[in-house]
């Protein structure tokens, strides 16, 4: 492609032919947001040797690189030393969406080329030209509009003779009823065979605005199943296969059951196993939701999706693939998904008292002027003005326009809708109900009392060794109260039971209780020489936002509820915090979704907020689910809005845009159903001409328009 | 009425000319990265050096 102004030419050349040299690898890049950044990234990329090309596109925020030879995990190091946060992205799992939203809009340019011409011409006819100029006009008209309708209208054709194969109506019966019968009509009048107005402006101005509203629609799924595709596509797991002595990275999807893998401290775990060697802690949390790590070693299972803390183990893998926990789990919520797709929104149930009534008036306005006319042409005429002016142009830019806007506005807000019916879900909602791990608490244990500062110097010192969530808020603790930690001499970590060392000759232990020898209940000991040992206890941070957040949403009349895995104990202190009176501890994933199916039985709209793979069963089954980014893959892509940042906040917002999108919607529908309840009599009483029928299309469309981009507040 | 003749192929012309201008557009993917092309518009990495 030649470059014409100058302004494009100094662009660089990988923009140049987007296809000719196809992208090997696609990251993503959730932070970039500037010039300065897509300079940045690009200039990193193409110093790297190996690099052929690399093109930001910041409205995706992604950047697509084409480096044979080079692995996307050395992209992503190469990204990271300039300072750029970059995940790898499964580019296979992302569809080609693009070339569908492409033909539309080509559809739309034809639309609106023939519209406006034939509008010229239209207007010529309506201000007074008569004889061989209104015939040669008609002519005319009908050699644009011909092929234009052929060509625009052709979706609308293939979706109603699909409906009406299946037995069915849908909204494109009757719009492609209207457009052919509008089109057939005026070509027999510009060919000669009768007297009747011309219909082409209408035919394609109705195909044209139709084919805004559909583009909207369409850009709002498609936006919402890219969402969708790009957080499955996020953090495609690896594994290390051992296979005669060395080791070497695969696909976790590749692993067969009897293979041996090593998972160093801080992998996932990749597939279902049994541990043949090594001892860990393992971080359960994304599938049980608890918090406390539980300690492993030989012989015991590990599942895929836990997390491997301290020692480096050898699993043998017994599931795989597809037959993993993890992944059974997610096909149990993609199940659970479809069965919500069927929420017949706003539009469709429009449409389904639609379609039958346009037919309906449309053939009763033809038998009735033909049983009092007697004239043919003219009944045909009347009836036509009928379809085309009861054509839903204002009801096909209603819901759309709105569900584009509100969505633009939370994405830019950090939320991400995933669901094409998400906002009038959401705005049904009554009841909300929190996660506890992870949703409302960060999720990482802080220290709770004020430990004697002496052992909290020695504990500082073992723990720093460890990388264990307590260590890690030992060390911060002492860290915070401007401790210095007493570092011991060979400090060794003994994977699922503590940190041993010796201080001024002298044994010091930090670990758990059996190993130290101790009774009670604490989350570790620490044990100096001979002394008794010292307990340490931990509890979880709220995040700051939580109370906040509760307090708007119980203002704004919400019902709040906490549902948790954890202990009674934990969940009170929780729930007295943030004034939650419905609390349920010690919940299984299970109960957890029978309670929720429970209230909704009692007919209340819940609300699940949950990040973990135990809330993804609610996720799934609630009215609407909401999932912070952090959260699983699962939960993510079980939810109908990700909090990409912004945090709990972002529930707030979310329902209240909702609810004045869904407002909106009513209204627009209103809107459109009063232009009809004033027009529609006009075209019965056979007063509707072409220009009426195309100042009511065009104002009805323009005022919906106008009220979806309304500002929000 | 013979300037008809002439005005009219003449609209229908520039209205070819608009759709054919559009649909150049399109296929070049000036849609593509509206936000990034937005950015890239005051970029002066290329000033001194253009790539041919």
């Amino acid at each position: 492609m030649s470059m014409a102004c100058p302004a494009c030419a100094g662009m660089p050349p990988p923009q140049a032919a987007p296809g000719d040299r196809a992208p090997t690898h696609v990251l993503h890049l959730p932070d970039i947001h500037c010039a300065g950044c897509i300079a940045g990234v690009e200039t990193a990329l193409m110093a790297r040797s190996g690099v052929q090309e690399a093109r930001v596109n910041l409205t995706l925020k992604r950047v697509f690189v084409s480096a044979p030879g080079l692995a996307a995990t050395d992209l992503v190091e190469t990204l990271a030393q300039a300072g750029h946060r970059a995940q790898r992205l499964d580019a296979a799992r992302m569809g080609g969406e693009e070339r569908a939203a492409r033909d539309l809009l080509m559809r739309i340019g034809v639309a609106g080329f023939a519209m406006m011409n034939v509008m010229l011409l239209s207007v010529a006819v309506w201000s007074g030209a008569a004889g061989a100029t209104e015939k040669l006009f008609h002519l005319i008209s009908a050699a644009i509009a011909l092929p234009a309708v052929a060509y625009s209208a052709r979706p609308f054709f293939a979706s109603a003779l699909g409906a009406l194969r299946g037995g069915r109506l849908n909204m494109d019966v009757p719009i492609s009823l209207a457009i052919m019968l509008a089109t057939a009509v005026s070509l027999a009048t510009a060919l000669g065979f009768g007297d009747q107005s011309g219909w082409f402006d209408a035919a394609l101005a109705l195909t044209f605005f139709l084919l805004v509203g559909r583009y909207l629609d369409r850009a709002g799924r498609a936006s919402a199943r890219s969402a969708a595709a790009e957080l499955a596509a996020l953090e495609a797991p690896q594994a290390l296969l051992i296979e005669g002595g060395t080791e070497r990275i695969v696909d976790a999807d590749n692993l067969a059951a009897g293979d041996l893998i090593r998972v160093r401290p801080g992998d996932r775990i990749p597939a279902d196993g049994t541990i043949l060697s090594g001892r860990t802690d393992l971080d359960r949390s994304a599938l049980t939701g608890e918090s406390a790590p539980e300690s492993a070693g030989v012989g015991d299972s590990v599942a895929a999706g836990e997390t491997c803390l301290t020692g480096a183990l050898e699993v043998r893998v017994d599931r795989a693939g597809r037959e993993t926990g993890l992944a059974r789990m997610a096909e149990l919520v993609a199940t659970a998904e479809t069965q919500r797709t069927r929420y017949t929104g706003l539009a469709d149930r429009a449409a389904r008292i639609y379609a039958p009534a346009v037919h309906l008036l449309g053939a009763g306005a033809f038998v009735a002027w033909l049983w009092a006319t007697g004239d043919g042409w003219r009944s045909l005429d009347v009836a036509i003005s009928v379809l085309v002016i009861t054509c839903p142009c204002a009801l096909g830019l209603a819901i759309p326009a709105v569900s584009t806007i509100a969505t633009g506005r939370l994405f830019r807000a950090g939320l991400l809708v995933t669901s094409r019916t998400a906002l009038e879900r959401l705005s049904e909602v009554d009841l909300v109900v929190f996660d506890k791990t992870g949703t409302l608490t960060s999720g990482t244990p802080v220290l709770e009392g004020m430990p004697n500062p002496v052992d909290l110097a020695v504990a500082a010192g073992l723990a720093q060794s460890s990388n264990h969530p307590v260590s890690r808020a030992i060390v911060a603790a002492a860290k915070e109260r401007g401790i210095e930690p007493r570092v011991p001499d060979h400090p060794a970590e003994k994977a699922g039971q503590g940190v041993e060392g010796l201080l001024g000759g002298r044994p010091v232990r930090l670990g758990r209780k059996e190993w130290i020898g101790a009774k009670g209940d604490a989350a570790v000991w620490l044990r100096l020489g001979d002394a008794p040992p010292v307990p340490f206890t931990t509890r979880e941070t709220l995040r700051d936002e939580a109370a906040d957040t509760i307090a708007t949403l119980r203002s704004d009349g919400y019902e709040v509820a906490l549902l948790s895995g954890d202990t009674a104990s934990a969940v009170a202190r929780i729930a007295a915090t943030l004034d939650i009176d419905r609390a349920e501890a010690g919940m299984t994933p299970e109960q957890k979704v029978a309670w929720v199916e429970d209230a909704a039985r009692q007919g209340r709209k819940v609300l699940m907020v949950g990040d973990g793979l135990n809330d993804t069963g609610c996720l799934a089954v609630a009215h609407a689910g909401i999932a912070p980014g952090s959260g699983l893959d699962a939960a993510r892509s079980a939810s109908d809005v990700v909090l990409l940042s912004g945090g709990l906040p972002g529930v707030v917002k979310a329902l209240r845009t909702a609810r004045q999108s869904a407002a909106r919607m009513r209204q627009n529908i209103g809107l459109a159903a009063a232009y009809n309840a004033v027009s529609i009599p006009v075209a019965l009483l056979g007063l509707a001409s072409p220009v009426l029928a195309a100042l009511a299309m065009s104002t009805s469309s323009l005022t919906v328009s106008a009220n979806a981009m309304r500002r929000m507040r | 009425m013979n300037v008809l003749a002439i005005l009219i192929p003449v609209s229908v012309t520039l209205g070819l000319a608009g759709l054919g201008a559009f649909l150049w557009t399109l296929k070049s993917g000036q849609y593509d990265d509206p936000a990034g092309d937005q950015a890239r518009a005051l970029s002066d990495r290329f000033d001194d050096n253009p790539p041919s």
